[in-house]
């Protein structure tokens, strides 16, 4: 399949991503240069100074909304997705509403109360949408425990579900990119599968 | 009682067990988990009240922070 025809099939398709920190402005990017049609992204922080090591945002950036940097760091690179922004912290009410008609959802969410929310949602009132989850990517080196694991059809891990993010060990760039990047291959990997 | 968890053959010396047994019989350290058996997710609040039976397979996501 040439470059055209995979653009052409992921333009057809609709992902959610819950959080646009570390993981979600970074697999969001990645999502947006391989052509994925629509985004539905969801945050409700201010790009902070501290997190410019390792989210894609820029020092000019700081203090503005993370959805609305976002959208405009992939107006930068990309005119073919298009990009939908929820400035909400996001419950078990509102995120069947907000991720409704995804064809998958990536979870990158920072703490582990609101992954298991998120996932538990989806999985309850979302049924069938699949959720690529990021878990355990702080601290450095370890590549190949980085990991990915398919569950079933609706549910994918990609981390090495052990490192947890505490003032000992702080998430940096080169393993949350690799976590990010795992998850936006995982979710081109399930819109190719798609007829 | 034999299990799968997480593909893996377990074996427990009980009759009855409810997730919560289970999770207290592994002594796991991390805090947060997804639980699906049978390929049906389990919510959190229910770890008490759902018991795993004989061959029962569980799948286990360990939740790290971090994102």
């Amino acid at each position: 399949m040439n470059n055209a025809a995979i653009r052409e099939h992921l333009s057809r398709y609709k992902a959610g991503i819950a959080g646009a920190g570390g993981l979600g402005s970074n697999c969001a990017m990645a999502l947006a240069r391989a052509g994925v049609g629509t985004l539905v992204i969801s945050d409700h922080d201010l790009v902070e100074a501290s997190n410019l090591n390792r989210q894609y945002y820029f020092l000019n950036q700081v203090g503005t909304l993370k959805v609305s940097a976002i959208k405009e760091n992939i107006a930068r690179v990309s005119e073919n997705t298009e990009i939908i922004t929820h400035a909400i912290k996001l419950d078990r009410n509102n995120i069947p509403e907000i991720f409704a008609g995804c064809d998958v959802i990536v979870e990158a969410l920072d703490t582990d109360e609101m992954k298991q929310m998120l996932i538990e949602t989806v999985q309850t009132a979302l049924p069938g949408i699949p959720v690529v989850i990021g878990s355990g990517l702080s601290g450095w080196g370890k590549s190949n425990e980085i990991r990915y694991r398919k569950i079933d059809d609706t549910l994918y891990v990609c981390g090495d579900e052990y490192s947890t993010s505490d003032e000992d060990l702080t998430p940096m760039a080169p393993r949350v990119l690799m976590v990010a990047g795992m998850q936006a291959n995982t979710v081109i990997e399930i819109l190719m599968n798609k007829p | 009682m034999k299990i799968m968890l997480n593909k893996r053959e377990e074996e427990f010396d009980a009759d009855i067990l409810s997730i919560q047994d289970m999770l207290n019989l592994k002594n796991y350290s991390f805090r947060l988990r997804v639980i699906k058996i049978n390929g049906v997710l389990i919510p959190s609040g229910k770890y008490s009240s759902t018991y795993i039976n004989e061959g029962d397979e569980v799948q286990m996501i360990y939740l790290m922070s971090g994102g």
